[in-house]
């Protein structure tokens, strides 16, 4: 037999008898030794000499990721990517994320710590640990206290461990060896086919059972209450609709009517608010280009690509429309103009006001004057008579 | 396992006490008096705050004493001594109380009668806020803690030289009372003297608030005495790391406790932005006492939860003292933010004043002087409770 030696057990009787086993094991020196016992006995990780677990550590480490990764998550979800007033609260409403933030630190802290313990500190599922099918783990998980020192000790002599042993007084000893390598083939085709069996059979009948059989509404309060719903019918209302056309002259939050639909000429009323600052043109020039552009051309020309395929859209740089006042470009695109429908859905208020500024610019260049190129010139550092 | 036999013999507490506490008492009742003559409503509102200080841990150690028999607690069975000296306090509120119920006008805007005749919501509260069955309710509930005081505290000495198991088992029934009894005068205690300083302002938490705030207190205290006494060898040589570690994590706990209060009053009155609900709030966002209120976060839970947060730290007895001392002091700081605010000419910010530096000599001063008068000629461990072999081999 050349099994290979792990290490060599011994039983004891009483849990005073362990203390005194572990504090003498300890100061021979050993290391690579283990107490079992069949629960925790007060004092033994002192009489063993044993550091303080770095379990907290683990804890620690996750329970702060948690904080970090829920702060973020929802700085993320409701203060940038889709941010939403809810109850007048701002976007990063500190208060209201900490609840959220304790219970996931909670959460990730507790798991971690449990899964951490029985993977990395019980090295779950060391199938084939040496102590496993042993008399000795059979005794010491019922009514005995046991010590085993192993082989891998620096100390280890199994004469001198028997002899020490011995002096113990212990009342077993017992060699204990590595088993021949063992394989489970957790992969095994019926096994498999048996497992998903066994599944799909216990949940169809749990859920037939639970969700069918013995379903009952707990109570219905909460789920049936006198109320009106959008989008349903309701028995309160004579026209039996549930959702309710507001009251006339309802208006929308942030929502400025217009009063000039339908006219031909308002624009004496209509000044244009925005200075054409180099934001607000950049912010014309894009959305010029997104909703204008394809009819008017990319400067305001009529030449676009679908020229001929539409009613022609004129030239923005005609005399009538460069004679235009600023608030009458604003009228045509919220109001439209015969065939050009009313651009107000699309763009907002300040929006129309930056593409008026920017067709300005763009009716500027297409006519400059001589001394718009001094001003240039000045600027550049050329010769200004040039 | 092995039991520690266990011979008492008394000892005097170290001289220091009884030093120190007088000349605390003396100065701090020199430079008291002096200072209601310069402010008078300041020293008023300062006293209010050195006298809910001394509540809270006179309270709270009655408390701590009835939750041990309730509980069946043993491992703080051979400390039980130490908040009965606190307890001991109680009686002296009797006293103490006098100077507040006299300034009642300077203190509580509802004790101004030209200001009810003006206020719809003042007037509504009136049959509850009014000056004579508030001095009733504060007389009625000191009356009620020092009857409890004296029972508990009685039939425990009693057992020192009896050794009558019976007392034990009084002295549960009488704490069972005592619990419910305590959680309803400490409500109306705290909403009497605390919240009604602001009377339009309500928080129906705010009883468990101050109530968080005294367990700390009391707890820090006791805590104190034991890591002082310990120091000193009176304890030897059985005290073990699991008995400091139960206070650590007690304290540990209660901070926690004090910070989930806090904050769950704080939140919903965030929440639901009721302006008469909000603008306490407001007032301590004022001016500097919001640097009041955010170190009130950083003394009361962050550096705490911090130095308590892991294992030998709640079983290090230096660290155990400097943390009791600092929460006593957090839980001051707690009572003057509660407080001082509501003082007229300070509603906009806190402006320094020298009075402020006084009271808490006097606090000092009187809680030291009661315990040491108290504790003169007692046993120092409960020698005759059958629950103290248990508590002094307590292993966790
Ligand atoms: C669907 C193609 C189309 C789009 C897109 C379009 N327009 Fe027009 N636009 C027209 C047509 C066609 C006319 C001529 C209407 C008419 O017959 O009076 C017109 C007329 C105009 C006029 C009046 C010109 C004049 O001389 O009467 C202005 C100003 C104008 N558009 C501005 C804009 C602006 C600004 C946008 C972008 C918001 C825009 N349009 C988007 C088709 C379009």
């Amino acid at each position: 037999m050349n099994k290979k030696l792990y290490g060599l057990a011994a039983l004891f009787k009483t849990p005073d008898e362990i203390i005194e086993v572990a504090k003498k094991t300890s100061a021979a020196g050993y290391q690579k030794y283990d107490i079992h016992s069949p629960y925790p006995v007060h004092g033994i990780e002192r009489a063993m000499k044993l550091k303080p677990s770095k379990l907290g550590f683990i804890t620690l480490v996750f329970g702060l990721t948690g904080s970090a990764l829920a702060l973020l998550l929802m700085y993320w979800t409701m203060s940038v990517d889709y941010p939403m007033i809810i109850g007048g609260k701002p976007f990063f409403a500190l208060p209201a994320f900490i609840p959220i933030t304790f219970e996931v630190t909670v959460l990730l802290a507790t798991l971690a710590t449990v899964i951490g313990m029985i993977t990395f500190f019980f090295r779950f599922p060391e199938n084939d640990h040496p102590l496993h099918d042993t008399d000795y783990m059979k005794k010491v998980s019922c009514d005995h206290y046991g010590l085993v020192i192993e082989a891998k000790d620096k100390l280890f002599d199994e004469a001198k461990v028997l002899e020490f042993l011995n002096s113990l007084k212990p009342e077993s000893i017992e060699e204990i060896y590595y088993p021949e390598k063992e394989t489970y083939p957790v992969l095994e085709p019926k096994f498999v086919t048996f497992l998903i069996i066994i599944a799909v059979v216990t949940s169809g009948i749990t859920y037939f059972a639970l969700n069918k059989l013995l379903y009952m509404q707990p109570f219905t309060w909460m789920m049936e209450q006198p109320k009106l719903n959008p989008q349903k019918p309701s028995t309160l209302f004579a026209d039996g609709f549930g959702m309710r056309t507001p009251v006339q002259g309802t208006v929308a939050r942030g929502f400025l009517p217009y009063p000039y639909m339908g006219q031909n000429n308002p624009t004496e009323f209509l000044q244009n608010p925005y200075l054409p600052t180099k934001e607000n043109l950049q912010l014309g020039e894009q959305k010029y280009l997104t909703f204008c552009s394809p009819c008017h051309g990319n400067f305001g020309d009529g030449d676009s690509r679908l020229r001929g395929q539409f009613p022609n859209p004129p030239s923005l740089h005609s005399t009538r429309a460069r004679e235009f006042s600023d608030g009458m470009i604003y009228h045509i695109i919220t109001n439209g103009q015969n065939i050009m429908p009313s651009y107000a859905s699309q763009v907002t208020r300040e929006e129309r006001w930056a593409i008026v500024n920017y067709i300005r610019v763009l009716q500027r260049a297409k006519n400059a004057k001589s001394s718009d190129l001094q001003v240039v010139n000045k600027e550049t550092g050329n010769n200004a008579s040039n | 396992m092995h039991q520690t036999d266990f011979n008492y013999q008394r000892k005097d507490l170290p001289a220091g006490f009884s030093k120190f506490g007088l000349i605390f008492l003396v100065v701090g009742l020199i430079l008291a008096a002096a200072s209601f003559f310069v402010d008078q409503t300041r020293a008023a509102f300062n006293y209010l705050v050195i006298y809910m200080m001394i509540v809270s841990i006179a309270l709270g150690s009655l408390f701590l004493i009835a939750l041990e028999y309730v509980a069946g607690a043993d491992w703080s069975t051979p400390f039980r001594r130490i908040p009965e000296f606190f307890a001991g306090l109680l009686p002296v509120l009797f006293i103490l109380v006098i100077p507040l119920l006299f300034l009642n006008h300077d203190l509580f805007h509802w004790a101004h009668e030209e200001a009810v005749k003006e206020d719809k919501i003042l007037q509504g509260k009136a049959p509850y806020l009014n000056i004579s069955f508030f001095v009733i309710r504060t007389l009625v509930f000191i009356a009620i803690w020092v009857l409890f005081y004296f029972i508990l505290q009685r039939n425990s000495k009693k057992q020192d030289t009896t050794k009558d198991q019976s007392l034990t088992t009084k002295n549960i029934r009488f704490s069972a009372a005592f619990i419910p009894i305590f959680a309803l005068t400490i409500t109306f205690t705290a909403v009497d003297w605390l919240m009604s300083l602001e009377p339009h302002w309500f928080s129906t938490i705010f009883g468990v608030y101050f109530f968080s705030g005294t367990v700390i207190a009391a707890l820090a205290a006791v805590t104190l005495v034991v890591v002082i006494l310990k120091e000193k060898g009176y304890f030897d040589p059985w005290i073990t790391d699991d008995h400091l570690y139960s206070f650590g994590a007690l304290l540990f706990a209660f901070v926690n406790f004090w910070a989930y209060i806090a904050f769950s009053q704080f939140m919903l009155i965030w929440y639901a932005d009721l302006p008469e609900e909000t603008f306490w709030y407001l007032t301590r966002w004022e001016g500097s006492w919001v640097i009041f209120s955010l170190l009130l976060i950083v003394i009361h839970f962050i550096v705490p939860y911090a130095m308590l947060l892991s294992q030998p730290a709640k079983m290090d007895p230096k660290r155990l003292k400097f943390i009791s001392i600092w929460l006593l002091f957090a839980h001051l700081f707690d009572l003057f933010w509660l407080v001082m605010p509501n003082m007229q000419p300070l509603k906009k910010g806190y402006v320094f004043s020298w009075i402020d530096l006084v009271f808490p000599i006097l606090g000092i001063g009187i809680v030291l002087t009661v315990f040491n008068f108290i504790s003169k000629k007692e046993n120092l461990i409960p020698v005759g409770d059958p629950k103290l072999k248990k508590g002094i081999n307590f292993h966790l």
